[in-house]
C-alpha cells in the first residue's frame, strides 16, 4: 500500500512538471493516469521497505553519493578527451573481473551504472550469484581480480553499501 | 548572468558531444567506442539541458529540461551496458591489441 501511494506522487509529480504550467484539466487527467499506473504497477516500486524508514540512506545518497558521482563523470570526460585527442591513441583496451560484495539489485544496478559513467570502464556482463562484474577497461593497469576491484569500485562501493545493504557490516 | 551561465554550459556540452564523435570514428571496436560515447554524450546532453534551465527558469521548458537529464543519466549506462553484453554474446571480438579477456575465458570453462 505505501509502494502504491509513493508511485502515484512520484507519477503525479513528473506529470505536473510535464505539463507545467497546470491547470485544472490537466491536474484531473494527470490523477486519473497516475491512479491507474499505481494500481497496475504499484507493487513493483519500492520492494524493500526498510530504505523508508532510513532517512540517513536517502541523505547518504544525496550528500556523498551524488558529488562523488558528478566528480568522477566529470573526470571520465576529460580522460576521453584525451585519449580521443592524443595523437598516439594512449589505449590499452581488456574485459577484467571485478569482486563485489553488493547483494542487492539495487545496489548492483547503481554499482554496475556508476562503474559505466566513470573513466575508462564499462560494466559488460554481472554475474549476480558469486558477485563478479565483468569489465571492459579502456587502460588495463592490473590484470588480477584484487588490484582491478580496488582500481575500479573502490570509490563507490562502501558508499553504496551504506545506502542499499539492508545489514550494514 | 544566469543567461552567460546558461551559454557556457551548453558550449561546453557541445564540446564534449563533438569529442564523443571523434571518439565513435577514431577508436578501434565497439567497446571502446561505447566507452567514448556513453560518458561523452551523457554529460555533454545533460549541460546542454541544464543550460537550457539556466536560460529558460523555472518555465515548462526548463522543467521538461530538467526530467530529460534525471532519464537520461538513468538510462544512459543501462542501454551501454545492454549494447556492450548483446555484441559480446553474439561472439564479436575485442580489438586485436587487447590484453585480456575475462568474460571469454569464464564462457570457455563454462563450455567444457
Amino acid at each position: 500500500m505505501k509502494s502504491r501511494a509513493l508511485m502515484f506522487l512520484a507519477a503525479f509529480a513528473v506529470w505536473c512538471l510535464l505539463s507545467w504550467p497546470p491547470t485544472a484539466l490537466q491536474l484531473a487527467a494527470g490523477a486519473a493516469a497516475s491512479l491507474l499506473a499505481a494500481a497496475v504497477m504499484g507493487r513493483m516500486f519500492i520492494t524493500r521497505h526498510h530504505m523508508l524508514g532510513h532517512p540517513m540512506r536517502i541523505l547518504t545518497f544525496i550528500f556523498h553519493y551524488m558529488p562523488v558521482f558528478t566528480w568522477e563523470l566529470i573526470k571520465a570526460n576529460f580522460d576521453v578527451a584525451y585519449r580521443v585527442l592524443h595523437p598516439g591513441l594512449p589505449i590499452n583496451p581488456g574485459i577484467v573481473k571485478l569482486k563485489t560484495g553488493l547483494k542487492s539489485d539495487m545496489g548492483l544496478t547503481f554499482l554496475a551504472n556508476s562503474i559505466t559513467l566513470t573513466p575508462g570502464t564499462l560494466t559488460v556482463d554481472v554475474d549476480k550469484e558469486q558477485g563478479i562484474l565483468y569489465i571492459h577497461w579502456i587502460y588495463v593497469r592490473g590484470r588480477d581480480i584484487d588490484s582491478a576491484s580496488r582500481a575500479i569500485g573502490g570509490r563507490f562501493e562502501p558508499i553504496l553499501r551504506r545506502i542499499f545493504e539492508e545489514v550494514v557490516p | 548572468m544566469t543567461d552567460t551561465i546558461g551559454l557556457v554550459m551548453i558550449v561546453a556540452g557541445l564540446v564534449f558531444d563533438v569529442l564523443g564523435c571523434l571518439g565513435l570514428i577514431r577508436l578501434p571496436d565497439v567497446y571502446n567506442r561505447l566507452q567514448a560515447s556513453t560518458k561523452c554524450v551523457t554529460l555533454g546532453t545533460c549541460s546542454i539541458l541544464i543550460g537550457t534551465f539556466f536560460i529558460t527558469g523555472f518555465t515548462s521548458t526548463g522543467f521538461k529540461a530538467l526530467l530529460a537529464v534525471f532519464f537520461l543519466v538513468l538510462t544512459s549506462p543501462v542501454s551501454a551496458h545492454a549494447i556492450s553484453r548483446g555484441a559480446h554474446k553474439a561472439g564479436i571480438k575485442l580489438w586485436k591489441g587487447s590484453t585480456c579477456d575475462a568474460l571469454e575465458e569464464r564462457n570457455k570453462e563454462a563450455q567444457q
